[in-house]
């Protein structure tokens, strides 16, 4: 009963070609799972293995590491440490938290227009850091405008790390 | 009520006067009008979208089309601010502006600031905004038309609606 009701899930998971196919399997996955006790130590311990490793990926992250290992032999990886040091440090009388504000988990205001800003911190907005193409348009623009030129992709990763680590 | 409803007329109808010279010399506003539709009903959402990002999406008639291909041709250096698109969003965004700037626009000058056309000044004028009211913290600068224009990101300027904040 168990592996006949398992099979053609798995089979549909091999031929599933968009993400929203994707998602019917896994969730349909998850519920077998769930109805199968014996799978479960299994899982538990798969998901205990890997939590402390990927509790923060983040893709759009990672998708910067290739390019900082490259900028910096010694790069090691991504600080969140260093990130907030960034996301404070002031270039003239400005920094990223002249309008992205001090807490980044509440609203910012943009210091020309005055125009409300959604919260930075994915914590506080999930949506955040999850649209490669939209963080570039932003690094491009924002590193410009505050630094006068183009950040590194360490500068960027550390960026990331920090505020992913905001609670 | 019906005292105040009488200065209303006459107020609003003393530019009316002055605006009556100007058309004899190549258009309202020395030939420098915005669009009598500000917007179409369809709107882009690339326009929309990107345009809103830091302050309202302002209206495509509100400047002539030259305005806005100058605009949106040095969107990296944007009144100080990095503003650039992706080159398809830029094509997009700049044909929607263009098809739909002011049609009533006459004069050679183009401005890449609204504030500075001759029917904003003209309307905004110190007596209509004494010069104190732009430097209220409520009001910031003349770019930010909500303040007093409620209705300012759907186009919406309605006279009647206009509310001077303190």
């Amino acid at each position: 009963m168990r592996s006949r009701k398992a099979r053609p899930l798995f089979a549909r998971a091999q031929t599933a070609s968009s993400d929203r196919d994707f998602i019917l399997v896994a969730r349909a996955q998850s519920v077998t799972l769930r109805n199968n006790p014996m799978r479960f130590p299994a899982l538990a311990m798969i998901v205990a293995m890997t939590l402390p490793l990927t509790a923060v990926a983040n893709p759009v992250q990672d998708s910067y590491r290739a390019a900082a290992k490259q900028e910096s032999a010694a790069f090691t990886d991504f600080s969140a440490t260093r990130g907030e040091a960034f996301y404070k440090a002031k270039t003239g009388d400005v920094s990223c938290a002249s309008c992205h504000g001090d807490a980044p988990k509440a609203h910012g205001k943009h210091a020309t227009t005055g125009k409300d800003i959604l919260p930075l911190a994915p914590v506080a907005n999930a949506e955040r850091f999850t649209d490669a193409a939209k963080v570039e348009k932003w690094f491009k623009r924002n590193c410009s405008d505050v630094l006068k030129r183009a950040c590194t992709a360490n500068e960027k990763g550390d960026f990331i790390a920090y505020l992913l680590s905001v609670k | 009520m019906k005292r105040l409803d009488v200065i209303w007329v006459i107020l609003s109808l003393l530019p009316c006067a002055v605006l009556a010279a100007d058309d004899e010399k190549g258009g309202k506003y020395g030939g420098e009008d915005r669009g009598r539709t500000l917007q179409p009903a369809k709107l882009n959402p690339a326009w929309a979208k990107e345009c809103s990002a830091c302050h309202i999406a302002y209206a495509p008639g509100l400047l002539p089309a030259e305005s806005w291909r100058r605009l949106m041709s040095g969107l990296d250096k944007h009144f100080e601010t990095d503003a650039s698109l992706t080159a398809p969003e830029t094509q997009e965004v700049t044909a929607f502006l263009v098809a739909n700037a002011s049609n009533r626009w006459t004069g050679s000058a183009a401005p890449l600031r609204i504030t500075e056309s001759q029917w904003f000044k003209s309307q905004h004028g110190t007596r209509e905004v004494p010069a104190a009211v732009w430097k209220r913290a409520s009001v910031k600068s003349a770019s930010n038309c909500q303040a007093c224009h409620a209705g300012a990101a759907t186009a919406d300027f309605n006279e009647r609606a206009i509310k001077i904040p303190l």
